[in-house]
């Protein structure tokens, strides 16, 4: 063990040295953060209006909703919900809110909005804070003598559920949210597995090419080589993980500070008597305390510890066979792309599978593709996200596991018997069939 | 007491018998030749020795013991003909860590580091990386490396190739020096000449199989041949005894071959019977060189071909 901490430690710290580790953890970060500045920059400053029909047949709204520069409301009369509908087709509007007559306004607790496309997240906030705002209003109108039911009751805000023309409800903001950290985690794992993967491969090249591999292995056995090699960079990868986090972390906080607009109008809401004021306040917070509870609503220790779980996995259970090919190789690299493929293959299928998954994440393939080994780390990142455990059951989650650290034995198990050979056989060009000969002859 | 014992070592790939059925004894403080043509099996054999492979055969006993590579390999230092370091790292750390790696302590190492580096003034390389030094160089800085953890047994695979004369009087004299500090010495190569020079016993393999044991002094007198030069003050007119041919006649130098039965004081009488005064007279030996030639190609094979092996 003492000696696969020394080979890992070298690895690490001739790594983690190097100018190129600084720039990558430091500037990487930056960059996605960059990318999403810009993109909630133009999100927020969308210029179109949203026109949307109000058919209040209950007169709940009094015939007035507030229209903001991006959400405009018209009310209209004498309107059915097929009429509305075949307006929004013409594009008269971009959406409706259709109040049968017999809605009474103090037990609404949801309103439906149908509109012709999909409406941005910041939008929805907009039109849900509108919608209360006036609702409110107009249900401490109607009441005289306020019971505590009846404070609740206007305290409560009421939702307002989005679907489009073509009916299929769209997904609330925590699915949208589940959807996304699926897939971005599914992907960063994917592109851990071959970044860490060929920077093993590489340093086992390097190790043989320059015919240090010898003089080593008179040292320390092949395994604790491969094991120390795979160690210390794995180090590097977790190391940059977490730096990335951190950093993500620290400009997340400070991104309201950057685009004060976001959060703005819940700052500048009029102080208000009593504890109406702390009410108002939570509940007009605006689009991006709407995006921030979507976050909340997501179980992030869970996911970031999963994501930690399965980034080493993975890692470990790709990295050994990536060391095997890197010893089979000789100077020419392009012998590596050819024995790469069948390690290459799974990732892919994972990635393929993933796909599939953070859009169905109970169906077969996603619980097939969760389980075994080769594609769990990417595949199962993308069940997690939508909810542990009621998507992924915790059964599910702990056979993974097992199977993904029994995978990780097996391929090292293998892997090292082709490494003892590959690194110290010189000159020749070798076959996968030849490698299999290697790991499954008795020894 | 041998410090290394190999008994019947056998290993077989699946073409070829590498190493097909070796023993032989190294006694500890000797400087011992391992020598063999090329594909000989000659790495293969060093590859046991060092632990690198298990042998299919036979065993090996180091230091009275059966040979345990997870422990004695601490007490070996094994510099492969195909060697390298790595080339970006600094120097200083990376001795440091070859070292560490054969169980020396960092400031264990830091102080025999100083020493060596002092000694072969090699101190200003501290801080520069691999890639900036010469094949000489770095060639030097292995040796180093394989020497510093004080092994029992040091094995040194063609230790000379790319040193320059200078350098290479250096390295030898740094293997005399320990092989009288008591280190047994590998010395593998096929420079015949060097081998002469430094040996105390030799080895020659080929095939994968022993064709010769024995010390360098008796070798060469089992393959001698009778052969002697002799320098005369003037070549006599008639120069041919019952006791001896003559092979070559160069000024007045002539080589002789002594006849089966006859002793070289017998040369020496036929000439100071003829009143021709000596100058030099001594015998040829063969030279390793020679030996080596015609072992090797009396085995019929300077080559090897590949062949399907039954093991």
């Amino acid at each position: 063990m003492n000696k696969i901490f020394l080979v890992a430690r070298r690895e690490f710290l001739t790594r983690v040295q190097k100018k190129t580790f600084l720039l990558t953890t430091i500037l990487l970060p930056l960059i996605i953060f960059l990318f999403y500045a810009l993109i909630i920059y133009f999100s927020v400053n969308t210029g179109s209006t949203l026109n949307i029909a109000v058919a209040d047949n209950a007169n709940i709204f009094s015939g007035q909703i507030d229209s903001t520069d991006e959400v405009h409301f018209t009310f209209v009369q004498n309107e059915t919900p097929e009429s509305l509908k075949s307006k929004l087709d013409a594009g008269i509007y971009n959406g409706y809110v259709y109040v049968p007559a017999s809605t009474n306004v103090l037990h609404t607790d949801s309103i439906q909005l149908i509109s012709a496309k999909s409406i941005a997240l910041l939008s929805r906030g907009r039109i849900q804070d509108a919608i209360n705002k006036k609702l409110r209003e107009k249900k401490l109108l109607t009441l005289n003598n306020i019971t505590q039911s009846q404070l609740d009751s206007v305290q409560h805000d009421v939702a307002v559920k989005f679907s489009t023309v073509r009916g299929n409800e769209d997904s609330d903001t925590k699915a949208g949210f589940s959807y996304a950290v699926g897939y971005i985690s599914g992907f960063l794992i994917y592109i851990i597995l071959f970044i860490y993967g060929t920077m093993v491969m590489r340093g086992v090249m390097e190790e043989k090419v320059s015919r240090i591999a010898e003089v080593i292995v008179s040292s320390v056995k092949p395994f604790q080589l491969m094991m120390g090699k795979i160690f210390g960079i794995g180090a590097v990868g977790l190391v940059q993980f977490i730096i990335w986090v951190i950093l993500v972390n620290g400009l997340f906080i400070l991104l309201p500070v950057i685009f004060p607009g976001l959060t703005g109008h819940a700052q500048n809401l009029p102080v208000q008597p009593g504890g109406m004021a702390a009410a108002q306040a939570t509940q007009n917070s605006g689009a991006f305390n709407e995006l921030m509870h979507g976050l909340h609503e997501i179980n992030f220790p869970l996911i970031i510890g999963c994501f930690i779980f399965y980034f080493l996995g993975g890692y470990l259970l790709y990295s050994s066979l990536f060391a095997a090919v890197g010893s089979a190789v000789n100077e020419d690299p392009q012998d590596a792309q050819s024995l790469l493929l069948p390690i290459t293959m799974p990732i892919i299928f994972g990635i393929v599978i993933m796909t599939k998954a953070v859009n169905d994440p109970s169906s077969d393939l996603a619980v097939f593709g969760s389980l075994f080994p080769l594609f769990s780390p990417i595949v199962m990142m993308a069940r997690i996200a939508h909810g542990v455990p009621d998507v992924v059951p915790y059964w599910q989650l702990a056979a993974s596991m097992l199977f993904l650290i029994l995978g990780f034995l097996l391929t090292t198990w293998i892997a090292a018997k082709i490494y003892r050979t590959g690194i110290l056989l010189y000159g020749k060009k070798v076959t996968w069939k030849e490698m299999w000969k290697w790991a499954f002859r008795k020894s | 007491m041998p410090l290394l014992e190999l008994q019947h070592l056998k290993k077989y790939y699946a073409t070829q018998k590498a190493v097909d059925d070796i023993s032989f004894s190294i006694e500890e403080g000797t400087i011992f030749g391992l020598l063999g043509p090329n594909g000989a099996g000659k790495t293969t054999l060093l590859r046991m020795i060092t632990g690198i492979f298990f042998p299919d055969e036979g065993q090996i006993i180091f230091d009275g013991k059966t040979f345990d590579p997870s422990n004695d390999i601490i007490k070996i230092g094994y510099m492969p003909e195909e060697r390298g370091l790595y080339k970006k790292m600094k120097i200083g750390d990376q001795t440091i860590y070859l070292a560490q790696l054969k169980g020396l302590s960092k400031h264990e190492a830091i102080e025999k580091i100083k020493f060596w580096f002092q000694r072969l003034e090699m101190e200003s390389w501290w801080n520069k990386k691999v890639e900036d030094l010469s094949k000489g160089m770095s060639q030097k800085l292995q040796f180093v490396t394989t020497v510093l953890h004080e092994p029992k047994l040091i094995i040194l695979d063609e230790p000379f190739s790319g040193l320059d004369p200078l350098n290479a009087n250096l390295i030898k004299d740094e293997i005399y020096r320990l092989a009288k500090r008591g280190a047994t010495i590998i010395f593998s190569t096929h420079r015949m000449e060097q081998v002469e020079e430094i040996c105390d016993q030799i080895v020659l393999i080929n095939l994968g199989k022993k064709i010769l044991d024995g010390s360098v002094h008796k070798i060469k007198q089992d393959f001698k041949e009778n052969k002697f030069s002799i320098q005369l003050s003037e070549i006599p007119q008639y120069n041919s005894g019952s006791a001896f041919e003559v092979l070559e006649t160069k000024d007045h130098k002539l080589t002789v071959k002594i006849k089966d039965g006859f002793k070289s004081n017998d040369v020496l009488q036929y000439f100071i019977q003829q009143n021709v005064n000596i100058e030099a007279f001594h015998e040829i030996l063969p030279s390793l060189n020679d030996i080596f030639i015609r072992l090797v190609e009396s085995t019929h094979a300077t080559t090897r071909s590949f062949q399907k092996v039954e093991a």
